[in-house]
């Protein structure tokens, strides 16, 4: 059976993470030229949403919709076409934990707003409604392997629907006491936009692997990769920070993921 | 799109473990709702519980993974030989070929809730509680590929109640990519105190049986099930249940109200078609999203009469089975590969008067007919939309 290659160019990065305020700002960092300071992560308000709905919103759909917005910006993109893939391990920690000490109480009544966005998929339909995006919207979880899932299902959907994919993973922590049982140490997001048509930017090439995932040469940096999902992406970030070609491999499921990146000037 | 032959089904809900339950219940009409005695629930409504899922023991070596959800994961494996057959199908074509895509909403979030209430003095889960191997979403997926013995890519769509729907559009895009061969899709949820207390928190849930496309409706009555599908490349035997076409949309409207126009739906459904390459005269049944909800069901029926036309017959099988919220996507394809296989049309049970707002033929009664190509519709919060067509190869 012929395969298709799972091809796309980079068409814009979003990141947020401890001590990486942006895309623009983490790259100096990222490919060694400016030393890492570690800092707890500072999420910006989403100013793409309607105040009613920003209201409403935890910090894991503020940190999402962050990050994509940076990709779609970074590309120069029109976000309402779209397809997006929102890929993190868990839901909202703080909604996740406030809803079971609610139920584990005399007084069971959630909060309705609470209740709806509690959903994996809640981050996917606020970029929906705050973006008017329209096109088909995926959120999924491996566990420590989600950003290496997303980033499978967002290049298959470049390569095999032949559209531009909006891949955005992201963690926030867990209040305790969640936390003792699922440590993660702060918030970071990444996303990417995967594009099939011809363009100037970077071009990436996915396989699977038995290799195994690189590792970051600063050890703050590679104590982050181990410790969250989403920033299983760094060797990644890290090659293209440097603006050049090469290969990078990443930690997914039982198999490792292999990013060929080419195109680089 | 190529399309995949569903291979092997299997369904287990209310109505039914296994296909021969469930067959027969929807050709009785028979609805498994019951007055909910869940756990603590105290609750005045009606859910679609599967009996016997707390007596499920999990295989020695996968204790850490035991939770209501995988017990009923495992229940449902266990029916119309699917291991068996996933097995068969993992030798042939290596194990690393055959991926698994399942849908779920919430997974094990029971032995969270449960974990929360044994709280020791100083806040502290119990010391066994497994958060990785019990609650997270993607535990439903370690623990089937060590059932089933596949080793192939895999991931969890979580995009609420279009979830499992869309783990067949998630695997059809891997085989297609040739990373694997085959995939084992479907959905399990099972039921509780998140789901049961928030939607009733939205005011969506009915105290009685739920009444898909009744002028009376008045809510959803909450289910549990597991469906899976093994997809695989057909092989043109006659009689085959392929998976034809996909259509996935997004509503960008509301977190937890459907555009009124359904504009999504349509969206999905006019993909749906496109990718099959049919018309809408072409679709001889729609399995209706219908979850029984006013504002859901008048926004689905404005969609399918915009697509179709007057002249589509439809039914939501929801009366039945209730809503299974992730599985809903996976068994409701595959209660309509069960209606394409024995030739006829799922009546929707409990509801007596339809809306007579609705422009289309909606089914209270089984129709006996041979079916050639049938839609299914799934839609979630977030206004996450996928339709699905599946019709019976020549």
């Amino acid at each position: 059976m012929t395969s298709i290659a799972l091809s796309a160019h980079i068409g814009g990065i979003g990141l947020i993470g401890p001590g990486l305020p942006d895309w623009r700002g983490a790259r100096g960092v990222l490919s060694g030229e400016r030393p890492y300071c570690p800092a707890p992560t500072v999420l910006p308000p989403v100013e793409a949403l309607p105040a009613a709905e920003r209201r409403r919103t935890g910090a894991t759909v503020r940190l999402a919709l962050a990050v994509a917005q940076q990709a779609v910006n970074d590309a120069g993109a029109d976000a309402r076409t779209l397809a997006t893939v929102f890929a993190s391990s868990g839901g909202d920690g703080a909604i996740c934990h406030e809803i079971c000490a609610t139920l584990a109480s005399e007084d069971r009544q959630l909060s309705p707003t609470r209740f709806h966005n509690s959903v994996h998929n809640a981050a996917a339909g606020y970029w929906g409604i705050a973006m008017k995006a329209t096109a088909s919207s995926t959120a999924l979880c491996a566990f420590d392997g989600s950003f290496g899932a997303g980033l499978i299902e967002a290049m298959t959907l470049a390569a095999v629907d032949g559209e531009p994919a909006l891949l955005v993973a992201y963690e926030t922590g867990y209040p305790e006491p969640l936390r003792e049982k699922r440590p993660l140490p702060d918030a970071f997001g990444v996303a990417l936009l995967v594009d099939p048509h011809p363009s100037p930017r970077p071009r990436i090439t996915v396989t699977l692997t038995d290799a195994e995932a690189d590792r970051m040469p600063q050890p703050p940096l590679e104590a982050l990769r181990a410790a969250i999902p989403a920033a299983r992406s760094l060797p990644l970030l890290k090659l293209l920070a440097r603006g050049g070609n090469g290969t990078a491999t990443l930690d997914y499921l039982e198999r490792r993921i292999q990013v060929e990146v080419s195109g680089c000037p | 799109m190529t399309p995949l032959a569903l291979t092997h089904f299997t369904a287990t809900s209310c109505i039914g473990r296994g296909l021969t339950e469930t067959l027969h219940s929807l050709l009785v009409g028979r609805s498994g709702l019951t007055p909910c005695a869940f756990e603590t629930v105290r609750l005045e409504t009606h859910i679609g519980e599967v009996p016997g899922v707390d007596g499920v023991s999990l295989p020695p070596g996968l204790a850490r993974f035991d939770s209501r959800n995988n017990r009923l994961a495992l229940l449902g494996l266990s029916q119309d030989g699917f291991i068996e057959a996933v097995s068969a199908c993992a030798e042939r074509l290596g194990p690393r070929r055959v991926g698994l895509y399942l849908g779920t909403s919430t997974s094990g979030m029971l032995e969270t809730e449960i974990a929360y209430r044994r709280r020791d003095a100083t806040g502290a889960l119990p010391a066994r509680f497994d958060y990785a191997a019990t609650h997270n979403p993607y535990s439903l997926a370690t623990f089937t590929q060590r059932v089933l013995g596949i080793e192939g890519p895999s991931a969890v769509i979580c995009t609420a109640c279009s979830s499992s729907a869309k783990a067949f559009a998630s695997a059809r895009r891997m085989i297609e990519a040739g990373l694997i061969d085959a995939a084992v899709v479907g959905g399990v949820d099972s039921l509780c105190l998140t789901t049961l207390y928030g939607f009733h928190s939205l005011q969506l849930v009915s105290r009685n049986p739920c009444r898909p496309f009744d002028a009376a409706r008045d809510g959803i009555s909450i289910g549990e099930a597991a469906a899976f599908a093994l997809l695989e490349r057909p092989s043109g035997a006659p009689g085959t249940i392929l998976l034809t076409g996909i259509g996935e949309s997004s509503d960008a409207y509301h977190m937890s109200s459907p555009h009124p126009e359904g504009l999504g739906a349509q969206a999905a459904m006019r993909q749906a078609l496109g990718t099959a390459a049919l018309a809408p005269q072409d679709i001889d049944y729609v399995n209706l999203h219908g979850t029984g909800t006013p504002s859901n069901d008048s926004a689905e029926s404005r969609a399918v009469s915009a697509v179709f036309g007057p002249g589509i017959a439809g039914s939501s099988t929801k009366g039945a089975t209730g809503h299974t919220l992730g599985a809903a996507g996976a068994l409701e394809a595959v209660l309509c590969a069960l209606a394409l296989r024995h030739g006829f049309a799922p009546g929707g049970v409990n509801t007596t008067e339809t809306d007579p707002t609705v422009g289309f033929e909606y089914l209270r009664e089984n129709r006996r007919r041979p079916l050639a190509r049938v839609l299914s519709n799934s839609f979630g919060f977030g206004g996450s939309n996928c339709s699905l067509v599946l019709q019976r190869a020549d």
